[in-house]
């Protein structure tokens, strides 16, 4: 199985990757080659098998709703790139 | 006072209760064997001897007051993705270069409650994602054994500090064998533990339903005093087990007359298989045995499909976990983009390697409309099939035995191009994320080129101390543990 260039194009746009021109080759090739050696999983004849999502039986994890120790404003902003008051900044998105 | 850093956690432990040594002492032995050799072996990302020298202080009052653990004063080493409050957390990735996490990770809490040393932060492949350490986005580790080969990954740096004794034991990770294969080629024991047993809080996401952290050691006891030090329920951790923690320690001298140990067949003849492996192997079979165990052959009839299973699950989980890296709250941010998207997009793949970006793709793409059933939920159906091959082999035995790794450790530079055999290489270790089984990896020898062998005990959920116990007899047996790189 290959997978495309434009194919390459149209998933990393999906995952917000912006990739340089000889990228896009070398992903397509090496991918391939994964995807080529992943359709080994056709073999499997997987009719009525339910799939699993986590190995261990999982319950809800509930507790109870009250007041925790949590980090201060200062130490959740302390590797913010960008902050204004109490918030997370980003380049503008709203033209005027 | 180098020789000190060549201590064992409990050997180092009796003589910090006896006043014999200090933590001092001890962490300054081994912040001097680092010194001396991180050039070589560029282990470290980041070495806190500030820190490490204050907390060794404190815990020598602790141990004047007669307060002390089997972990107090002991200087332990900490594989870069695991969040330690003040000290940088970078996860070999440019990405979270500057990265300085405002919380300690749960197991980081639990050592430094134990009154553990913290020495800093070791070297692995970006985001965990890779088999040789060469994906780190800061440096290449070398393996203590031969410098012109990888220590195996992504817990690489890890693995080669143990074993160089520039830390006396370790805390990995494991989503596919990343604490297991770097035990097994640095020659030192790693411990993957059941899915659940040890808490997730503060360890940076790579394949949330895979992960889990264990301890890497120069022996099996220092691997159950680790364990017996990180296990247990978390409520900041969903997944992981409300269930008591046993003393990992407690039933390691019990002897192996009647254990029954299962030889999966399929292994045997698994392609690529190096001979020297297969006859250390062989040998090992041959060594439990002679201790009383019963070694029979056992079937999992999906092993085959075990690698491509885990190559769409685990990037799939890991394009997911890592959409959170966006220039927004933490990590790298391109400054020249003008508008979000731009921001976005510009930050991801300036931020990210070459090797993460192939996963994200090919998770991605797995997931993406259409492609969905014919990937993800195929594979996750053949994960199905996998659990239920080790829940019908656990009928049949208590532990399963396995090669590590198809091979020693090989040349830095030899599989870095070619993505799809160094996933191959995975083949022992990676069904044991998938179906969420403890597995250890211990030396069981040598390769011609004097490269270590290792081998697996894997063990059914939460029998993490029926893995030690095996383990530690035949390590007792075997004394490979013993031999030292010349470096």
């Amino acid at each position: 199985m290959k997978i495309s260039k434009d194919e390459v194009l149209r998933v990393a746009e999906l995952a917000r990757l912006e990739l340089k021109q000889d990228e896009v080759m070398t992903l397509s090739e090496k991918i391939g080659k994964v995807l080529e050696y992943i359709a080994l999983l056709n073999q499997v004849d997987t009719t009525g098998i339910f799939p699993t999502t986590h190995a261990i039986d999982l319950n809800n994890a509930f507790r109870e709703d009250k007041e925790g120790e949590h980090l201060e404003q200062k130490d959740v902003f302390s590797n913010a790139p960008e902050s204004e008051n109490g918030h997370f900044a980003v380049p503008k998105i709203i033209k005027i | 006072m180098e020789s000190l850093s060549a201590l064992t956690i409990h050997e180092a432990a009796i003589h910090l209760k006896k006043k014999k040594i200090s933590s001092c002492e001890l962490t300054r032995s081994v912040l001097d064997r680092i010194a001396k050799l991180e050039d070589k072996i560029g282990a470290y990302i980041t070495v806190a001897a500030e820190s490490a020298i204050a907390q060794a202080k404190s815990a020598d009052e602790r141990i004047s007051r007669g307060d002390i653990t089997g972990m107090t004063g002991i200087p332990i080493a900490v594989k870069d993705l695991i969040c330690t409050r003040g000290i940088s957390t970078t996860c070999g990735s440019k990405i979270l270069e500057h990265f300085n996490p405002p919380y300690d990770a749960t197991v980081i809490r639990k050592l430094k409650e134990s009154g553990a040393v913290i020495l800093g932060k070791l070297n692995m492949d970006e985001f965990a994602m890779g088999s040789s350490t060469e994906y780190s986005a800061f440096k290449i580790t070398r393996n203590p054994w031969d410098q012109s080969c990888i220590p195996g990954g992504s817990s690489g740096g890890a693995a080669a500090a143990v074993s160089a004794d520039m830390c006396l034991g370790a805390l990995g990770s494991d989503t596919g064998g990343s604490i297991r294969q770097p035990a097994s080629h640095c020659g030192v024991v790693g411990m993957k533990p059941t899915y659940g047993r040890v808490s997730r809080y503060g360890l940076v996401a790579f394949a949330s339903s895979l992960d889990q952290i264990g301890p890497i050691t120069k022996c099996v006891r220092d691997n159950a005093i680790l364990m017996s030090t990180i296990a247990g329920h978390d409520p900041y951790d969903s997944t992981s087990v409300p269930m008591a923690v046993p003393d990992f320690c407690r039933s390691l001298d019990e002897d192996l007359k009647g254990l029954v140990i299962g030889v999966p067949k399929e292994y045997e003849s698994s392609e690529g298989l190096d001979p020297e492996v297969s006859s250390a192997f062989r040998a090992a079979v041959r060594t439990l045995e002679a201790m009383g165990a019963e070694c029979v052959e056992i079937s999992l009839p999906h092993t085959a499909y075990a690698v491509a299973a885990y190559y769409v699950i685990a990037p799939s989980e890991a394009s997911s976990n890592l959409a959170r890296y966006d220039g927004v709250k933490y990590g790298f941010r391109d400054q020249e983009a003008k508008d979000l998207l731009k921001m976005y997009k510009r930050s991801r793949s300036l931020g990210f390697g070459a090797e993460v970006k192939r996963r994200i793709i090919i998770g991605t793409y797995s997931l993406s409309s259409g492609y969905y059933d014919a990937y993800y939920k195929k594979a996750s159906q053949v994960r199905t099939l996998i659990i239920e091959d080790y829940r019908k082999a656990f009928q049949m035995c208590r532990i399963i035995l396995s090669p590590v790794a198809p091979t020693p450790a090989f040349k830095i530079g030899e599989k870095v191009e070619d993505p799809l055999t160094m996933y191959l290489s995975d083949v022992f270790t990676l069904s044991a994320n998938l179906a969420g089984i403890p597995g250890i990896s211990i030396p069981c020898g040598f390769s011609t080129q004097g490269l270590p062998i290792g081998l697996q005990f894997l063990g059914n959920h939460f029998e993490e101390e029926e893995v030690l116990r095996a383990a530690y007899h035949f390590e007792k047996a075997s004394e490979f543990h013993l031999k030292k790189p010349k470096i």
